[in-house]
């Protein structure tokens, strides 16, 4: 038998066989890759659809009755309607416009919320201010400044033009069927279904409910006039103080971590409980907030500490207590990837600087910290990133939702933007959603700016390395 | 060869250790940093014990009834845990079965098949995923999973606050948690072992999957257990979505597959109890306010327990290959 005879016999498959069963293998093969990448797919899939959500609840049509047009109001002050907006017209007439439509009452509680004039009270006689100021509590408006132009002019949205959308479409639909919006209202109207008002006052509008005015004015219970400066203005200052703690102790502790511990039983114990306190739940951190600094720092955090006597808000659940808890809160956070921006510093370079006799602060300071600074300000940049989208422990600190005086410093009550997000969006009405999608869209704007520059600095940091 | 002990080199002044007085503070300085941690942690265990302390030695509560009641009505004065770790549960279990099987084939697809350009699309897709406030997710899940739910299953089939859309949202809220750990793992796995499998004619399927996948297990299975912590911890989208009214049930009376288990009802969880009762005005030491901190003590050893276990896979995983 030659040895190049083919060996026939059940044990080996054919070439056939081989074929089939290694196209089988391939098919299986390539059926599992569509698997994994449709994955993928899928949480595209998913950001476009949340982004397509807000963008989507953000504009469009609205139907909406004002009690007064703008126009008309513009007309009657003896202005051109054709050229001044009534967002042009000057600070004392919209103040006369104001003190013409609300009663003496509500007056009276808007002056002492924020007064109009340094040197005039409208509605207030001097003596009962002076008096209302001399109480243990005063209202805001004795320490607060003077209102601005954005501030009068959404009081006059709201009481003189007092615009009522009654209903609103979302973007989409608004883009693809307009008449059908006008049909659904015209039905709605005929059905009765909005007895205070009648069809001829009813105007169908585009309204981009995120826009300037939106961006600067207060918030407000009515979402028609509502807007998200207070909101913008608090996590601002959270932010400030968010990071004047976070950062110098974060840092300061990942370099003795990295720099200066020598390694012991009590520097692995530190390190443990940092990675432990990262994957502890925001809302505790919350609850941290609540029991040590709203309650127990009272005195701290509510300001009387500072001011003798009389303290700026009546408890702990001010801008420092909410801005020092985001701070524990980012503080693991920003001492890991500091640690990591650290680590990556050559032992080279800690060597040459001692070798010509430096100390260890300034071989730290001079030499390493320069090196590892663009890593530490991108892990801080995600980390603030992070805490400005941060809700729960902000609940539990007590944000107010319905702040509309500007917090003028760290001890002033306040609210955020995530805070409005969540108040509007646990209300019902479809206006609330629309302005909850139009902050929501302002604060990703916000958070991309961030990562952005996040990305940057890691990429200007990578070219350099 | 000479004795140096015996010769007695004086050391001139000015080589001698100087006593440096602003280096001591900093590193003082530097070691309350890093003290300060610890202090934090003790003050969470302080705080959340003691309040804890005062809610148990509360008249109308006893310890047994709160580990062992499934009833949770503080109005009434019953406080059973159980029944918001249901709603806890049943979210972060729906969101598991959600995340696992997505986090886990992107991990593979990305770690195993992906070009450079391929991953440069999608991992920052992820990361923006990571980025986006869990309160803008809430609303997703409210003004969008809710009503998509609501017209595939019927409106009153599905509630209008349900467990399901909470669990999905926060499923592809942890999508990118699980594949960004699960990738670490799969990428710490030796080249040398893909390449063993590929010359024994293993197709990528058969490496994935049963070299690299196995290989790797204890570091997938530790980003699992970090997702699983974070899916516990997550209030917004769980306050916004699933509800503020605990599903109170009772082992011997509900059926487990239709009432317990139902996931198109609102069930509250423990985070969303705790977000709802701090958001209306609580007075200090009433039941009420110390309640919620009793809820988080259960929730923080809940979380403390999952990082740890997940620490004891990473352990195992960096014995493994290092």
């Amino acid at each position: 038998m030659s040895l190049l005879t083919p060996v026939e016999n059940d044990l080996y498959p054919t070439d056939d066989d081989y074929r089939s069963l290694l196209g089988r293998k391939r098919r299986r093969a390539s059926i599992f890759q569509v698997l994994c990448l449709s994955a993928l797919v899928i949480a595209v899939v998913a950001l476009a659809t949340l982004v397509y959500t807000i963008v989507n609840d953000s504009f469009g049509l609205v139907a909406v009755v004002n009690e007064r047009e703008p126009a008309e109001v513009v007309d009657a002050l003896g202005y051109d309607p054709e050229v001044v907006a009534l967002a042009d017209v000057p600070y004392d007439d919209l103040v006369g416009l104001l003190e013409d439509a609300v009663s003496n009452g509500v007056g009276r509680r808007l002056e002492r919320e924020q007064r109009f004039y340094e040197d005039r009270l409208l509605f207030e006689s001097e003596q009962t201010w002076n008096e209302v100021c001399a109480t243990a509590k005063p209202p805001t408006g004795c320490t607060a400044g003077v209102r601005d132009k954005a501030s009068v002019l959404a009081l006059v949205q709201e009481r003189v033009i007092v615009p009522d959308v009654i209903a609103t479409n979302q973007l989409v639909p608004s883009l693809l069927d307009p008449e059908g919006f006008e049909a659904a209202v015209a039905e709605a109207f005929e059905a009765g279904r909005f007895p205070d008002h009648s069809p001829t006052d009813m105007r169908i509008e585009w309204r981009a409910w995120l826009n300037p005015t939106f961006l600067t004015t207060p918030s407000n219970s009515v979402p028609e006039v509502a807007g998200i400066r207070t909101a913008i203005l608090g996590s601002t200052w959270l932010v400030a103080i968010t990071i004047l703690f976070a950062v110098p102790v974060g840092v300061g502790a990942a370099i003795y971590l990295e720099e200066y511990a020598r390694p012991s039983r009590f520097k692995d114990f530190i390190q443990t409980n940092i990675y432990n306190l990262a994957g502890v739940p925001s809302i505790v951190y919350g609850m941290l907030g609540l029991a040590i600094l709203v309650r127990a720092l009272e005195p701290v955090t509510s300001g009387a500490l500072f001011t003798a006597g009389v303290a700026p808000s009546e408890n702990g659940r001010t801008l420092l207590a909410a801005g020092l808890t985001l701070g524990l809160l980012t503080l693991p956070v920003v001492i890991i990837s500091a640690q990591e921006a650290l680590r990556a510093v050559p032992t080279s370079l800690r060597q040459a600087a001692m070798g010509i006799g430096a100390t260890k602060w300034q071989t730290v300071r001079s030499q390493v910290l320069p090196v590892a600074l663009p890593g530490i300000l991108t892990g801080t940049i995600l980390a603030v990133a992070r805490a400005i989208g941060e809700t729960a422990p902000l609940i539990l600190v007590g944000a107010a939702s319905f702040i509309t005086v500007d917090p003028s410093g760290p001890f002033s009550k306040f609210t955020a933007l995530p805070i409005q997000i969540f108040q509007w969006t646990s209300y019902p009405q479809e206006e609330f959603h629309s302005i909850a999608a139009a902050a929501s869209l302002a604060l990703l704007v916000l958070l991309l700016v961030l990562n952005a520059a996040a990305v940057l600095l890691r990429n200007r940091y990578a070219r350099k390395a | 060869m000479t004795d140096t002990r015996t010769v007695d080199v004086a050391e001139p002044d000015w080589l001698r250790r100087r006593p440096r007085p602003g280096e001591l503070a900093i590193r003082g300085f530097l070691f309350v940093c890093g003290a300060l941690s610890i202090a934090i942690t003790v003050g969470i265990i302080y705080e959340l014990g003691k309040e804890s302390l005062l809610f148990f030695q509360d008249d109308r509560v006893s310890l047994s009834d709160f580990l062992t009641g499934t009833v949770w009505q503080p109005q009434a004065g019953r406080f059973g845990i159980w029944a918001l770790v249901l709603g806890t549960a049943l979210i972060s279990i729906i969101a598991m079965v959600v995340a696992v099987p997505l986090g886990l084939a992107a991990a593979i697809y990305l770690s195993e098949y992906a070009s450079t350009r391929v991953r440069g699309f999608f991992k920052p897709v992820l990361e923006v995923l990571v980025g986006i406030p869990t309160v803008v997710y809430g609303f997703f899940a409210l003004t969008f999973m809710t009503p998509l739910l609501r017209s595939l299953f019927g409106a009153n089939l599905v509630g209008f606050f349900n467990v399901l859309s909470a669990g999905i949202v926060v499923g592809i809220l942890i999508v990118p948690l699980i594949s960004s750990l699960s990738e670490d793992a799969l990428a710490a796995v030796p080249d040398s072992l893909r390449q063993a499998a590929y010359a024994l004619g293993a197709s990528r399927l058969e490496v994935a999957l049963r070299v690299v996948v196995p290989a790797a297990l204890s570091g997938i299975a530790a980003g699992f257990v970090v997702a699983l912590s974070r899916a516990v911890g997550e209030t917004m989208v769980v306050t916004l979505a699933a509800g503020a009214s605990p599903r109170n049930f009772s082992l011997g009376e509900d059926s487990l597959f239709g009432f317990i288990l139902d996931p198109f009802r609102g069930a509250q969880a423990m985070t969303g109890y705790v977000a709802i009762t701090a958001s209306g005005d609580v007075s200090h030491n009433s039941i009420d306010y110390n309640s919620i901190f009793a809820v988080g003590l259960a929730l923080f050893v809940m979380t403390l327990g999952l990082n740890s276990l997940s620490r004891r896979f990473v352990r195992r995983f960096r014995q493994e290959y290092e």
